[in-house]
């Protein structure tokens, strides 16, 4: 299958990866202009990126934001391995159930989610606030978690933990000193897909968030119901950009071990 | 004297489930508390009735289910299924087209491209819808540029439509189509493609007849993929449609928080929440559940 691609599919694709990327792209070109109303533009300024930045709700956003995503993803990739390890290696009665159970946090719609979790935490009287942020959180990322470790699960080449143990290490040691250094890229991906997923979850925030604790999305949300304005273009372009930063040096971090 | 290390692995080894369920126990003890428990609490607050001033009655009745049949109710339930269902077509078709296109000219650049499409799942979705209302509202992008060569004298209403809404469904959710599509593309035995080719078959049959009966599983993934978040939807109407296309997901949130009418907002919610999951058990049923969670061939 060497032949080229048709003309008209790669217009199609390119014009596509355009209506996918452009108006994030607009996003951040507008972030840097003058104007603080309308479109026109009137040059290029980083006074929007100054204001935000020393905007004492948005830091407070961004403190809570962090305080949710971090433990997040501690907990829910943790949990996630030992869930991995105990689906992927053995059969047990009730393993697809679990398995359609794992499934349902990650595909209910987010609204659900956050109505289901918000008459749990008001029916047993625990108040709104950073704890119920992070427990709705672990519960949407162990699934995603799961998966991801489980994928790379598959790649792991049995024959090694099995040549660990006839030279007589014991299950815990294989585990630690084989399996786990194996499937360290997939732990890795775990959290790199998580700590953005959870960072920048807004529904089912809003719902179990109460009125003290806001996180960023939060706050954006807040922000963009006024209307659009250059402060929010350049709180949305930070918001964009350095979790995938974070992302891209992981990635590259993790390809120079390998 | 053995150690406690050496007695509990000689337990475990005895007794593999025990091994299972301990390795399981913090998955069961999350899954139960913030899934189940909380899904069972919604059956329950459906089954009540909203007293004055949202305080919400512990009686059982149906009242909530009788709105189900609310004429208002039905038009925003219709309009999402509409929506949501063009949506997972509009994102099929283009998605299929760019996965092929990656899986099968990709090239050296295949991951390039890739992660052009993973990219979205990194970047927040509130941002991405926010990016549209700078190029559509009436003092926006298009609005200025058309007013600016003088082609209208008042702005053009380009929010607030149910077409805006269904372009801003399209461009949330279509990484989710792509990715499955790609899987089983890239899967994809290239074989049967030849020996199809050497037996006489045109370009168009080998795609109609081999290319997509292969790929059915990554199209049924991906439209699941893409329906289930769509049909619980909430922030793009809010943002992009306003009241003229609102969908059942600002309905509940209305309902909800804003009356305070939990019963209501609790029916309503499992109305969306069978949907879904008689879309998963169908997905389930038909063995897209096992290619994840298999031990490797």
């Amino acid at each position: 299958m060497t032949r080229k691609s048709p003309k008209f599919l790669t217009a199609f694709c390119v014009a596509l990866f355009l209506f996918m990327y452009g108006p994030l792209f607009i996003l951040m070109l507008y972030s840097f202009n003058v104007s603080e109303y309308g479109v026109d533009w009137q040059g290029f300024t980083l006074q929007w990126y100054k204001e935000i930045l020393a905007n004492a709700n948005v830091q407070n956003a961004l403190k809570a934001s962090l305080l949710v995503a971090i433990p997040c993803v501690v907990i829910s990739t943790l949990i996630g391995t030992l869930t991995a390890f105990a689906i992927y290696r053995n059969q047990f009665l009730g393993r697809g159930l679990l398995q359609g159970i794992l499934y349902i946090p990650l595909l209910m719609p987010d609204l659900v989610m956050g109505v289901t979790l918000l008459l749990l935490f008001t029916s047993i009287g625990l108040s709104l606030g950073i704890m119920t942020i992070l427990f709705a959180h672990i519960a949407f990322s162990i699934p995603l978690a799961t998966l991801v470790i489980i994928g790379r699960m598959a790649r792991i080449d049995r024959r090694l933990e099995e040549a660990a143990m006839d030279l007589g290490a014991d299950e815990l040691t294989t585990m630690w000193k084989v399996t786990l250094p194996l499937l360290m890229p997939g732990i890795l991906a775990s959290a790199l897909l998580v700590f953005p997923w959870s960072f920048n979850d807004f529904v089912i925030t809003y719902f179990v968030s109460g009125v003290g604790s806001s996180t960023l999305p939060l706050r954006v949300y807040s922000m963009i119901r006024v209307g659009v304005s250059p402060t929010v273009n350049a709180l949305g372009t930070l918001i964009v950009i350095v979790p995938l930063v974070i992302v891209i040096i992981g990635i590259l971090l993790e390809k120079r071990r390998v | 004297m053995s150690t406690l290390r050496e007695r509990a692995l000689g337990y475990f080894r005895g007794h593999p489930a025990a091994r299972t369920w301990t390795l399981l126990s913090p998955t069961v003890l999350w899954l139960f508390l913030f899934t189940l428990i909380p899904i069972a609490l919604t059956i329950y607050y459906s089954f009540l009735t909203r007293g004055a001033w949202g305080v919400t009655i512990h009686e059982f009745s149906f009242d909530s289910y009788r709105e189900l049949a609310d004429p208002l109710f039905l038009e925003i339930f219709l309009r999402t299924l509409k929506l949501s269902v063009l949506t997972v077509v509009i994102c099929l078709a283009g998605g299929y087209a760019l996965a092929y296109w990656i899986a099968m000219y990709g090239g050296k650049h295949k991951n390039l491209l890739l992660f052009l499409v993973i990219l979205p799942f990194w970047t927040s979705p509130l941002v991405r819808v926010y990016s549209w209302m700078i190029i559509l509202s009436d003092h926006g992008l298009v609005n200025s540029f058309l007013s600016g060569v003088e082609m209208i004298d008042r702005p053009l209403p380009l929010l607030h439509t149910e077409t805006t809404v269904l372009m801003g469904l399209v461009y949330a959710y279509i990484p989710f189509m792509i990715l499955p599509l790609y899987a089983s593309l890239d899967r994809l035995d290239r074989s049967l493609l030849e020996a199809a080719s050497d037996l006489g078959a045109t370009a168009t049959e080998r795609f109609l007849k081999i290319t997509v009966p292969m790929t059915k599983g990554g199209m049924l993934a991906g439209s699941i993929l893409v329906f289930a978040p769509t049909i619980g939807e909430f922030i793009i109407p809010e943002l992009l449609g306003g009241s003229k296309a609102m969908m059942i997901g600002k309905f509940i949130e209305m309902k909800f928080l804003g009356l305070r009418h939990w019963p209501l907002g609790s029916a309503y919610s499992l109305l969306l929440l069978t949907i879904v999951l008689a879309l998963l058990y169908v997905y389930m049923r038909a063995g897209g559940g096992k290619a994840a969670f298999q031990e490797g061939r």
